[in-house]
């Protein structure tokens, strides 16, 4: 494969030439999803990666013009594969997560219980924490709206990823992080309205 | 309704959270920039500070991140290639320090 210049990429892929410069930007694409997938390949097989390949290659020549020349063309390129493999494996790995059943946990599980999880500080200590449990809990239910509250238990408590829980939420990754972005920022504010800090906060649980 | 764990997640979450941050499409158009400043040894936390708290905070993001950044690190060739990049990306470092490094 010869070596090119962003404009002999975009020319390549433009031009008369396309199919040699389509082949070879396949196997750039192959080649960074092999390394770039690593202990994660376990269970995908050539087929599918092939497959992120062939639409990561869609989706860079439908996406030319927005190639702003800043970095090279084929880490532009390897970006957006990289980015169409990962969405595709959370959605294999999330397939069976109901957003709905992780919701309910919150609604039906008693907090002394869930408290009554960890292991058991001082009678003192376990007053605090449990007052500082239900202070942030109200907090959450005051200061957040019903759609805030749903991305900040699937995304931030529950470690679901932000492009999955959009899916389910019927919006996109970046606007489900605009969303959490002014969540966190309203917890924040009504913290230090409080006069807690979250460093006070982390104090009192540690760092577990 | 919160559990111990929870707790620690949210109130780590909060303690990075700044009043501007840029968002996922923000972090994907500079992070091709991003990786090759760091593959060609550059300060991109310096450089590009946005980025840099988007990926703290954002996990997709991370992910897609560190996966693009050992799969160009470990490419054959790559020092080679890199060490090529390397004048035209100090320049636009150069000039994003003096300007506009956000």
């Amino acid at each position: 494969m010869k070596d090119r210049t962003n404009e002999q990429w975009l020319a390549g892929l433009r031009g008369a030439g396309q199919d040699e410069a389509v082949s070879d930007l396949r196997v750039v694409l192959l080649r960074v999803l092999r390394a770039g997938l690593g202990s994660r390949r376990k269970g995908i097989s050539d087929a599918a990666i092939e497959d992120f390949a062939q639409e990561a290659l869609m989706k860079i020549l439908d996406n030319l013009d927005s190639f702003r020349g800043e970095s090279r063309f084929t880490t532009w390129a390897q970006k957006i594969a990289m980015r169409v493999a990962f969405t595709a494996l959370r959605r294999r790995r999330w397939r069976d997560v109901s957003l709905q059943e992780i919701l309910s946990r919150y609604e039906a599980t008693n907090m002394e219980t869930r408290e009554m999880s960890d292991p058991a500080p001082p009678p003192d200590e376990a007053a605090t924490r449990q007052v500082m449990l239900e202070n942030v809990w109200r907090m959450i239910s005051e200061e957040l709206t019903e759609r805030q509250r749903e991305a900040l238990v699937a995304v931030m408590l529950n470690g679901m990823p932000l492009e999955e829980a959009a899916r389910r939420m019927d919006t996109n990754r970046n606007a489900l992080y605009k969303l959490l972005h002014d969540a966190r920022k309203k917890l924040k504010k009504r913290l230090i309205k409080e006069g807690i800090s979250s460093q006070d906060v982390l104090a009192v649980f540690g760092d577990g | 309704m919160l559990d111990r764990d929870e707790l620690n997640k949210l109130m780590r979450a909060l303690a990075e959270t700044r009043e501007d941050e840029i968002g996922c499409d923000e972090c994907l158009e500079r992070v091709d920039l991003f990786v090759e400043m760091k593959l060609s040894g550059l300060d991109a936390t310096e450089a590009m500070p946005l980025v840099q708290e988007h990926l703290d905070i954002c996990g997709d993001c991370r992910e897609e991140f560190e996966a693009l950044l050992a799969a160009l690190r470990t490419a054959e060739g790559s020092r080679v290639g890199w060490r090529s990049v390397f004048g035209a990306t100090s320049r636009l470092w150069r000039r994003m320090r003096g300007g506009s490094s956000r």
